[in-house]
């Protein structure tokens, strides 16, 4: 077997670097803001309502619709997907209806997904910084050769409507700002919880545009032979829970994250780590907080022995209340808290975890409301 | 069998500072090293040609010092290491990346052998981006497999391969077809340490340099700037919160009492975390 390489030029033009021309004309019917709605096993992500609320924004700047793009099998997991992408705010729904999208799969949502773009031509196209999200805008991007930037953590509109594309680089040390020039549509993915989720609307469902996509099950290499679920709900729960504990180096043993294990039990939180405990093999990779691992926008993050790195500040930074324990009163994480003890973590988990257990067990609770 | 494993020499993240007048990366001094999820990467190429038998390229694109990453390639056990390197090259995004490692592997498949799979870690630490994986992919027309974390079997002869995907809140077990593209997961093997032989035979081999031309890249404009769509037009600092954090530490205090005034402050902060925090015994 022998390879090659697709090395034909389709109608895209080829960037020119640092300077912004006058679009070709064939670009130019490219309009409105697309959101891919990204539903697996029938759940829609959140990120997808998170990104909706931030491309309402940016069609609102451009004057133009925002779409949800939603691809799956005939039934009620794809209709209700699109019930949600208007009650989020979606003006238009543009729908690929078939049963080989029942499973994400790479090659039939490439397709779907690069089809329906060729036709209906959007601006904008966003999709969630997730496995299934980052799998397909890959294929997407380079089967359209045009721009993607990833994991932005801003969306913007310039003065003349370019979108403008903000991502941590060098990780998580500096921002970049990015822009895609000459291509269209303009690609970008956001990470899960980097975006705040908009309110939910009870609007009456809005324009459906079916589309059709010949495909072909004999025509997909990839078959899904079956899928085991996360017993362990922390591989989907970190990014959107509500209380998170977070353990560093500062906890000096392995031994030790069970005192960060503890409070979390107590207080109902979520736990996760910095990196290097990731790398020391303390903790799973999916624990991980920060650039490389989970961005979490918990209404109260308590961070125990973590020192702070830029890369670490990076996903808590969306945190409502972030507390730090650590015994460095110069350590960056005061830098980026909103409360700090000084202090030895592995001292002060315990107690803090006894007065939680006393405030917040049930007779306390009602004891507290008297 | 023949697999190909693309690397990229990277700067130790862990080490990168910021210059705190001029905001620029301050690079002189940070040590590089092969991007570590790549590393899990070409172990993976590494066990399947152990129990498959074959050959394992290691391939880079970047400045000629990125050599010092294929050779630590080779000390790994790599049989063979190709630098892809040439001015052309400079400021490509990952669409223009993509395009020229896929345009190296097809001529590496021309000299050496066709590959039956190419590996890339799932992303690098300094781009973060995960796109050059699945551009090959589609360059190349490969079937992409990412988030790899176990290789479950692989029939030669029959051209097949069964493996573990990471998805959001589970795995899914899929089946291909070689020749694919995977990107591997971090955590996913054991790093060798690599052999004697394999050191003493890494310091005497020669990498293959190829420059554009070389890889039998003609058109130069799919190349480097030219041939990269995204522009990054500013680069700045994140803005620093004025206020730092409210330190209530007081050393002559007993833990429970500071404990129970942070406890205090949080709910002051937050009303709404007192209804929201649950306490269950049983979890």
């Amino acid at each position: 077997m022998t390879l090659t390489a697709n090395q034909e030029t389709p109608p895209p033009a080829v960037g020119r670097a640092g300077t912004k021309k006058e679009l070709p004309e064939h670009f130019k019917d490219y309009r409105h803001v697309w959101v891919f709605i990204e539903v697996e096993r029938e759940n829609v992500h959140p990120v997808s309502f998170e990104l909706l609320g931030e491309g309402r924004k940016l069609a609102d700047k451009l004057g133009v619709k925002l779409a949800g793009v939603v691809l799956g099998p005939p039934g009620d997991a794809t209709q209700q997907a699109i019930a949600e992408a208007f009650a989020y705010g979606a003006d238009v729904a543009y729908l690929v209806e078939n049963p080989l999208l029942e499973d994400y799969r790479n090659e039939p949502f490439t397709k779907a997904l690069t089809n329906l773009v060729a036709t209906y031509k959007p601006e904008i196209l966003l999709l969630g910084a997730t496995t299934l999200g980052r799998d397909l805008a890959g294929s997407v991007a380079t089967t359209l050769l045009t721009g993607l930037t990833a994991d932005c953590t801003e969306l913007d509109v310039d003065a003349d409507g370019s979108l403008a594309a903000t991502r941590p680089t060098f990780g998580g040390s500096l921002l970049c700002t990015i822009y895609t020039l000459n291509c269209r549509p303009q690609m970008a993915t956001v990470r899960p919880r980097v975006m705040a989720m908009p309110r939910r609307m009870n609007k009456p469902i809005g324009c459906v545009i079916q589309h059709g996509v010949p495909m072909l099950e004999e025509e997909i290499v990839t078959k899904v032979l079956g899928f085991l679920s996360d017993v362990r709900s922390s591989n989907s729960n970190l990014a959107y829970a509500d209380v998170v504990v977070g353990g560093g180096l500062g906890l000096g043993t392995s031994e030790n994250l069970k005192l960060v294990k503890n409070l979390a039990r107590v207080i109902g939180a979520e736990y996760g780590c910095s990196r290097p405990l990731v790398q020391k093999g303390w903790m799973p990779a999916d624990r991980q907080i920060g650039q490389t691992g989970k961005t979490i926008r918990p209404k109260l993050y308590i961070a125990a022995g973590i020192s702070g790195a830029i890369q670490h500040r990076v996903g808590v930074g969306g945190a409502d209340l972030i507390v730090a324990i650590n015994t460095d009163p110069n350590a960056p994480i005061f830098e980026f808290a909103h409360l700090g003890v000084v202090t030895d973590a592995i001292r002060f988990l315990p107690a803090l975890t006894d007065v939680f257990t006393q405030r917040l067990s049930p007779h306390s609770r009602d004891k507290l409301a008297n | 069998m023949h697999v190909v494993v693309c690397i990229k020499q990277v700067p130790d993240s862990a080490q990168i500072r910021v210059h705190p007048v001029t905001n620029t990366i301050m690079r002189q001094g940070v040590p590089t090293i092969i991007n570590p999820y790549d590393l899990f990467a070409l172990e993976e190429a590494l066990r399947l040609r152990d129990v498959h038998g074959g050959e394992v390229t290691a391939l880079t694109m970047g400045p000629p010092m990125a050599e010092d990453s294929l050779r630590k390639a080779l000390t790994y056990g790599a049989d063979r290491a190709v630098l892809l390197t040439d001015r052309y090259f400079a400021g490509s995004d990952t669409l223009a990346t993509s395009f020229a490692l896929s345009q190296a592997i097809v001529k590496i498949g021309e000299i050496f052998g066709a590959p039956d799979i190419v590996f890339t870690g799932k992303q690098t630490i300094d781009g973060d981006t995960a796109q050059v994986g699945p551009g090959i992919a589609k360059r190349l027309d490969l079937l992409q497999l990412t988030y790899v974390s176990k290789i479950c079997s692989l029939d030669l002869d029959a051209r097949e391969i069964k493996v573990d995907r990471r998805s959001e809140g589970g795995t899914q077990m899929l089946h291909g077809r070689l020749p694919c593209l995977i990107t591997m997961l971090e955590g996913t093997n054991e790093i060798r340490r690599g052999s004697l032989d394999d050191a003493l035979r890494a310091a005497r081999s020669q990498i293959v340099k190829w420059s554009a031309a070389d890889a039998g890249i003609e058109d130069l404009s799919k190349c480097g700037l030219r041939g990269s769509p995204t522009v990054v037009k500013r680069v700045f600092a994140p803005t620093a919160r004025t206020e730092k954090a409210e330190q209530i530490t007081t050393t002559d205090k007993a833990l429970g009492d500071l404990a129970d005034e942070l406890v205090v402050e949080i709910f002051a902060r937050q009303p709404a975390l007192e209804h929201e925090l649950a306490f269950d015994a049983s979890a």
